[in-house]
């Protein structure tokens, strides 16, 4: 039904090493993610650098004001998100940490998911860590969030019965029609994605993921894929962060 | 206006062969696209692209619908004399967006 190949399609890998997406991408595509000028996420980091020193809300304050230099003080952020938030009693990410520090710091308006502002926010942080170790933790308070989104991981769902786990730990490096099977690491995100035309974040990537087997997706920002994230990011533990990725 | 990127050398030996590139972040909507209401997303896209160096025009080019998103150019410049590179992407409702980098030539 998968449409697999032969069992020497197999990757030896599958259930070792984490393998960034990167591996499987065309000589093309790892170049233009490679150039600093061509690779189009480039865009969004330079708008993140813009918006970083931008003033915002009724006290005139930018992320600048309270953070200094994002290459000073955002170096190893993007490593550790999702993360336990003391205040909020959940796991939260990058992005909902931006929204925090826009709503509650700056008085000024949290910025939509998916939007380009706050893509762009996103992969400016993320490229800060780029080459960095991704190093979440997974225990004490964040325990049972991570158990939740190891459970979707290995949950079948939707009308094709799949579960993340069939394709990106059972079947990776298989062929799926033109496409070779990757382990579905998100240590590039937010990504640029040949596809879409444009940046996107990792619950962008899940709601496509959902919707390719029929199922029902989760909203963005939702603590579904909070929690799936964070077990996402466990997987990716020790792969460089490549912000901004490009994908196909 | 749109977020652009230019990248050149800032000097340059006379007769010196320089390489320019130039991006921005457009989405070239080609209008065969559909929301997720299925609604048809129309046609929206640069149209012009020029490039003068020190007053003088050096390269046009005229985009169409086919064109991927965010539109990158790569090209190469013979330096002649000091003077600004100037960039200018037009889109079709007439919004002009500009860059510009000075070029010192030794």
């Amino acid at each position: 039904m998968l449409g697999c190949a032969s069992s020497s399609a197999a990757d030896s890998t599958a259930s070792g090493a984490p393998r960034s997406g990167y591996s499987y991408l065309s000589e093309e595509t790892r170049r233009l993610q490679d150039d600093d000028f061509a690779n189009p996420g480039m865009l969004w980091v330079q708008k993140g650098e813009e918006l970083w020193t931008q003033s915002s809300g009724p006290a005139a304050q930018s992320c600048q004001s309270c953070h200094g230099r994002a290459r000073d003080t955002m170096r190893t952020v993007a490593t550790r998100y999702p993360l336990y938030s003391p205040e909020l009693g959940r796991v939260i990410n990058l992005e909902q940490q931006i929204n925090r520090c826009r709503v509650s710091r700056l008085k000024s308006s949290a910025l939509a998911y998916e939007s380009e502002d706050l893509l762009a926010l996103t992969a400016f942080i993320s490229h800060q860590a780029k080459g960095l170790p991704v190093d979440v933790r997974v225990d004490g308070p964040a325990a049972a969030s991570f158990a939740r989104g190891r459970a979707f991981f290995y949950q079948r769902r939707g009308q094709l019965n799949l579960a993340c786990a069939n394709c990106h730990e059972r079947y990776v490096g298989f062929r799926l029609h033109g496409e070779t099977i990757s382990q579905g690491q998100i240590n590039g995100f937010p990504i640029y994605r040949e596809l879409w035309q444009t940046m996107g974040s990792t619950h962008r990537m899940f709601v496509w993921c959902n919707e390719a087997v029929r199922a029902e997706p989760y909203p963005l920002g939702s603590q579904e894929y909070i929690d799936l994230e964070l077990f996402e990011r466990w997987r990716a533990r020790a792969l460089p962060i490549e912000t901004p990725a490009v994908r196909r | 206006m749109p977020n652009s990127r230019i990248k050149m050398p800032e000097s340059a030996a006379a007769g010196e062969s320089i390489e320019i590139r130039a991006m921005i972040m457009h989405p070239m909507e080609n209008g065969f696209n559909f929301d997720s209401q299925g609604t048809t997303i129309p046609v929206h896209i640069i149209t012009d692209f020029v490039c003068t160096y020190d007053g003088t025009e050096v390269v046009r080019v005229q985009l169409q619908p086919g064109l991927s998103a965010n539109p990158y150019f790569s090209f190469y410049l013979t330096a002649s004399r000091s003077g600004s590179v100037d960039f200018r992407w037009t889109d079709q409702d007439g919004t002009v967006t500009t860059n510009s980098a000075l070029l010192q030539v030794t």
